[in-house]
């Protein structure tokens, strides 16, 4: 991993929130987020359904439903992608970020066959490439996956479900992405294959210095492959850090609830899972001030009236909680 | 109950169980290869028993067969061969009144909760619905009492405000509190639970787990739990199943089984398992390839297309189930291996 030093901001995210119009009014999804993303770095971002860190993710490519009302910035080299022209915008997709979801049969054309898909990527933005050469490309890159040349003709239907992953990574890829969103996008497969998808995402970025944006309900995938890992509760990141520090002395109280509550295979470790009390909460209506301060075990009077600002509790490890007041902020009274 | 007919209180016992699929094929292919049916070979071989008050789980990735397994037992599918016993009785081709007799003895929860329920039903209805099927005398107001009892037992208080809830209108943990209930409501001896918490959230999960957990204890139940997941596994299953491709791999004492996997596939799959400590990061490589075809399984044993200790002898001899140690039985010719250390 890159030290401190050497880092080179890809992504600035300031600020951002992001409110569904809904039939029951607006649902803020996504609420005054901040986080940088560096070059070369993989980093979890993880929560529960419903805590919108899929929302934030496709928001990194500008995905967003028209009824969607974003406020904030998000910088991609310095630019404000939020501020991109329609044109501008379809060629930063698929070049500077691209996705990669959870299930991709849906994602991959039926009648399509492999090097189709990966031509017609190269040739949507770059168009006066001549097929031999994006073929050439494809082969390439998917020689680099492990997937046999031959199958480049294939059908996705004739592709096992870790080897259509693989062809989505591909995608992802062929266009020299710096960043890859991807959101779930191991969860369908079974644990070798997964495991295996892991290692190559880890590859990946040793040789390439791709940036990996890895959205899961899966915290122990995290801690497996991610460098720094973002927790989200109801809309709102509450706790950002290195892995192994956010592991080892999980801040906040949502951080330590979510760690304590995930199952291990290893027999020293507690036989009893810890039982977070209630649910999260509706996000048409959230909550005051911290939006987890009704299930908090720790909460104050202050945490139901104000929200607390996410704050350095170490070196880049933020929190955001009242039990760890910035210098900054005032003090609760 | 009778239960002196067995002593030995196994309350279900599977010998032999296979369950072939044909596979439907095209009219062209049909017209070509005439009268050479294929079969996906879904079940293929499988014995068992689960104790009374045990929680018995099977293991595996997804086609393996664990699901089929499952539904076999509770007859929900007719087996190709074998047999299925449950407390004494050869249920294998029973039919009929008899087969619903036995339905209330046998419930099932599936995965995902809001395809279980009918969204037109309120949750009382629900509830109560297995209870006017299997209990038809019962008067209407003992009926409705009992639905009320069992919404209190799974956490669904106060059970007023729940029973004229909606499926849409309740969250998702509590919507498969809803389908426990339904299971438990005939008061059933053996539920069978299919991946019964892979889709709800972490935090959800360990309340789930907990309130299986409990339940049993109360109602004296024997759980059949299908899971893909070994890390959920250890927090309710007291033995376990690894099923590959249709057969049984390896079955053990569930402590015993991780710490001592004498599969080298069952070693995979623990290894596999992510671990929720970014100090411990797996280093060790992952078999090769993906689970086969079942309906041209690999000769011999079918796991020896990707093992790393495959030889000659593995493509041509299946490995029978051997004891290797107490009350551990593992089908692999060379397990002695995972003895050594």
């Amino acid at each position: 991993m890159n030290t401190t030093t050497q880092k080179e901001l890809l992504i600035q995210v300031r600020d951002f929130s992001l409110t569904y119009k809904t039939r029951l009014g607006p649902l803020s999804a996504v609420d005054h987020v901040s986080f940088d993303l560096y070059k070369g770095e993989i980093v979890g971002l993880v929560g529960e359904s419903g805590c919108g860190k899929s929302t934030l993710g496709k928001a990194l490519l500008r995905m967003m439903p028209p009824q969607a009302v974003a406020s904030g910035e998000i910088l991609f080299r310095g630019e404000n992608i939020l501020t991109f022209d329609e044109r501008r915008i379809r060629d930063f997709r698929g070049r500077c970020v691209s996705m990669i979801f959870q299930d991709p049969m849906t994602s991959l054309n039926p009648v399509q066959r492999v090097d189709e898909h990966l031509i017609e990527a190269i040739q949507v933005h770059e168009p006066r490439t001549p097929v031999e050469t994006a073929l050439e490309r494809a082969r390439a890159l998917i020689g680099r996956l492990g997937i046999q040349e031959r199958r480049l003709k294939d059908y996705p239907h004739q592709l096992s479900g870790g080897m259509r992953q693989r062809v989505m990574i591909a995608l992802g890829l062929v266009l020299n992405a710096d960043l890859i969103v991807a959101d779930e996008a191991t969860t369908s497969l079974d644990v070798i294959v997964e495991a295996k998808l892991l290692d190559q995402f880890r590859e990946l970025r040793d040789e390439f210095g791709i940036t990996i944006l890895l959205i899961t309900h899966n915290i122990a995938l995290v801690a497996e492959i991610a460098d720094r890992i973002a927790v989200m509760y109801a809309g709102q990141m509450v706790e950002i850090g290195p892995v192994t520090e956010v592991f080892a002395e999980p801040r906040h109280p949502y951080t330590r609830g979510l760690l304590a509550s995930v199952p291990t295979v290893s027999l020293d470790e507690r036989q009893e899972l810890f039982k977070m009390g209630g649910e999260p909460p509706n996000l048409t209506h959230p909550p005051a001030g911290c939006r987890f301060h009704p299930r908090c075990p720790q909460a104050m009077p202050i945490c139901a009236q104000r929200e607390p600002r996410l704050s350095p509790v170490a070196p880049d490890h933020l929190v955001h909680c009242w039990l760890y007041p910035s210098p900054d902020s005032e003090v609760p009274a | 109950m009778n239960t002196a007919a067995h002593p030995e209180e196994w309350l279900v016992e599977v010998e032999g169980l296979k369950k072939w699929f044909p596979v439907q094929q095209g009219l062209l292919n049909r017209l070509l290869a005439a009268g050479k049916q294929e079969y996906v070979h879904a079940v293929d071989g499988v014995s068992f028993k689960i104790r009374r008050g045990e929680v018995f789980g099977l293991a595996g990735e997804s086609g393996s067969g664990k699901s089929t397994t499952g539904r076999l037992v509770v007859r929900m599918e007719t087996p190709t061969e074998g047999t299925v016993r449950f407390a004494g009785q050869d249920i294998t081709t029973l039919q009929g009144d008899a087969l619903r007799r036995l339905r209330s003895r046998m419930q099932i929860i599936y995965q995902d909760p809001m395809a279980s329920l009918n969204p037109r039903m309120t949750l009382g209805e629900a509830i109560g619905y297995g209870l006017k099927i299997h209990a038809p005398d019962l008067p209407a107001a003992e009926r409705h009492q009992r639905v009320v009892d069992m919404l209190e037992k799974v956490g669904l208080a106060p059970a007023q405000y729940f029973y004229t809830k909606f499926p849409h209108q309740i969250s998702g943990g509590q919507r498969q509190r809803a389908v426990i209930a339904r299971a438990l409501v005939t008061n059933p001896d053996l539920i069978l639970a299919d991946e019964p918490i892979a889709m709800a959230d972490v935090s959800v999960r360990a309340l789930l787990l907990d309130l299986m957990n409990q339940l049993k204890r109360e109602f004296n139940l024997t759980y059949l739990f299908i899971t893909h997941d070994l890390a959920t596994a250890k927090y309710i299953c007291d033995r376990l199943g690894i099923m590959y491709l249709g057969k049984l791999v390896e079955v053990g004492e569930l402590r015993e089984l991780y710490a001592h996997p004498l599969h080298p596939y069952t070693q995979a799959l623990l290894a596999a398992v992510p671990v929720p400590d970014p100090r411990r990061r797996r280093k060790q490589a992952m078999p090769a390839g993906e689970i086969p075809n079942p309906i041209h399984p690999p000769s011999g044993c079918r796991f020896h297309p990707r093992c790393p200790w495959a030889t000659e002898r593995c493509a041509q001899e299946e490995p029978a189930m051997r004891e290797l140690r107490p009350g551990h039985p593992v089908a692999c010719h060379y397990a002695e291996r995972s003895l050594e250390g």
